[in-house]
């Protein structure tokens, strides 16, 4: 018993000269994983154009249902993003949000991704939704060619998806 | 005895007091930094530092204890609507009190005052170790009416713990403590301190040393006998149903009566003010009396002394708070166990070797340790290779067989 007790002691003791590996939070920011999903972000096309063509399969995936999307056609001279819409809202309740990751899956143009920004704290309810000026990166940070499947823009549009009978 | 005297009597109890609450706040921030540095943390680091060249900051987190202080005092008190008023609001006090009362009697040093007493000791009292065993016993009273009054289930369940806990190790520390007398043949704190200036408790009684440390952890309910906080079986024990600054208060008497009893263990055990080449009359008490005048060295020399005895029962701090980052909570029955079968009889045992030592070998302390210290290592060797390792896991059945 007395072996036990001081090799308890001893592994406590030497803990006292070793050098913390805490991290101080608010100064110092640890990476975090390549697989973490923070915060959403919606993508653009290398030319600045938005990669959310507005067909909201990710608020159909959505298990929480925290995703709306409201589509409208895009302008053909000026066009939003390739294909024939675009979301002209993009909202996502963070109350809601469960990082599940179902939206990054269910989106056929990568446009929305899960990042990995995880300070979400805010003080009202209101704030919890995340409209889509906040969710849109910046017109010069887009990456990849539009797929010419997206780029048939002169072509008639096709019919909606859900048709009305 | 004159008017003076009350007043320098009345200055010291308040400079006792405030010093006595001084080093809770600051037991409890040291225990935290070095409990986080045991378990490769850091610990409280915001509230105040000293800014050092180079981005360096010095005592980080020193103002912790203050701005807790001023977060408890602006918390909401609540009392429980069928709550006992009186009593629910007196049992922390009920429990402050003595433990900072225990203070009065310890001799904290030697500087002899004009009224053929000493600066640096509220009272020399003729029964300061039954004084002080006196007052810690009062503190159950604290937590048994601090469970009962709350009007909960399980406040009354965590104060009838805490009572019988206190109450089963009452009887070996006082057995312990009872060696130290037999030892000194006298009851009064400063003639014990006085006994020890040759050889210090510790080697001849090194058993009830360790019955002493064992039975003063689990009397101020500290891990790793804190069953009363017991935050899995009852919630959070005799406190639950206490906030703000009465919840403090409690918190305030498990750390000082900490402080205090390792400050009578270094008392009764460890010399107290006393040091090679410290005692009264002794080399470094003329010497400075010789240099510096008499009333100068005297002071110079109680400050010595004060130091000494603080470092002591920092020591013995320190060595509570390493338990407490060392091993985990005991179970109940363990407890009870340790108590009742271990620590009372091997008190007994302790007298017994006390009482034969002394007998046998009057006059010479030497024989008296050596035979002390020998015969206690013994005992304890023994006792703790009796003790039998729990059960290695491949062999507990985990489920019985019905057949």
């Amino acid at each position: 018993m007395i072996g036990a007790f001081v090799k308890g002691l001893s592994t406590t003791f030497k803990y006292l000269f070793r050098k913390p590996v805490t991290v101080q939070y608010p100064e110092v920011k640890r990476p975090v994983r390549e697989r973490f999903r923070g915060r959403h972000e919606l993508k653009r096309f290398e030319n600045g154009m938005e990669r959310c063509i507005g067909c909201a399969l990710c608020a159909a995936a959505c298990p929480a249902d925290a995703i709306l999307v409201v589509p409208a056609e895009n302008d053909p001279q000026k066009p939003n993003s390739p294909g024939e819409r675009y979301a002209a809202r993009y909202e996502i309740n963070m109350l809601r949000c469960i990082f599940c990751g179902y939206c990054e899956d269910a989106c056929p143009t990568n446009a929305i991704v899960l990042e990995h920004q995880y300070e979400l704290s805010f003080f009202e309810r209101g704030s919890s939704i995340y409209t889509k000026d906040m969710l849109l990166i910046p017109a010069d940070k887009g990456h990849g060619e539009i797929p010419p499947i997206l780029q048939q823009l002169d072509r008639r549009p096709s019919p909606p998806a859900q048709i009305d009978l | 005895m004159d008017w003076i005297y009350i007043i320098v009597l009345i200055v010291k109890c308040i400079i006792i007091t405030l010093g006595a609450t001084t080093i809770f706040a600051y037991f409890t921030l040291f225990e935290r930094k070095t409990l986080a540095r045991m378990q490769n943390r850091i610990g409280p680091n915001r509230a105040g530092y000293i800014p050092l060249p180079g981005g360096r900051k010095l005592l980080n987190g020193f103002l912790q204890p203050v701005a807790e202080a001023g977060k408890l005092f602006f918390k909401e008190d609540v009392v429980p609507l069928m709550a006992d008023k009186w009593v629910y609001i007196l049992a922390p006090a009920f429990a402050v009190i003595p433990a900072i009362i225990i203070w009065a009697t310890l001799p904290l040093g030697w500087w002899p005052g004009p009224w053929q007493d000493n600066w640096l000791q509220v009272a020399d009292i003729d029964v300061g170790v039954l004084y002080i065993l006196a007052v810690t016993s009062l503190g159950v009273y604290g937590l048994a009416i601090a469970g009962w009054s709350s009007n909960s289930k399980y406040s009354m369940l965590g104060g009838v713990r805490a009572s019988a806990q206190v109450i089963s190790y009452e009887l070996a520390l006082g057995l312990a403590v009872l060696g130290v007398v037999m030892q000194a043949q006298s009851f009064r704190t400063s003639e014990i301190v006085a006994a020890q200036q040759g050889m210090w408790n510790i080697i001849p009684q090194i058993l009830g040393f360790v019955i002493f440390l064992v039975a003063s952890t689990a009397e101020v309910v500290r891990s790793p006998f804190d069953l009363v906080e017991a935050e899995q079986e009852l919630v959070g024990g005799y406190n639950t149903e206490f906030g703000s600054m009465k919840f403090a208060l409690f918190f305030m008497t498990e750390y000082i009566k900490l402080v205090a009893m390792n400050a009578v263990c270094a008392m009764l055990f460890l010399g107290g003010w006393t040091f090679p080449g410290l005692e009264i009359g002794g080399v470094v008490a003329t010497g400075l009396n010789g240099a510096l005048g008499q009333m100068f060295g005297q002071a110079v020399f109680g400050i010595i002394t004060l130091v000494v005895f603080l470092l002591k029962t920092f020591a013995l701090s320190f060595f509570a708070v390493w338990i407490r980052a060392t091993i985990p909570r005991t179970r109940y029955d363990q407890l009870m166990d340790l108590g009742w079968k271990v620590l009372l009889p091997l008190a007994l045992v302790n007298i017994a070797i006390i009482a034969v030592t002394n007998v046998a070998f009057p006059d010479n302390t030497l024989a008296v340790a050596g035979v002390g210290f020998v015969a206690g290592i013994i005992v304890l060797a023994v006792v703790t290779s009796q003790t039998k390792s729990s059960k290695p896991k491949s062999q507990v059945t985990l489920v019985r067989k019905t057949s």
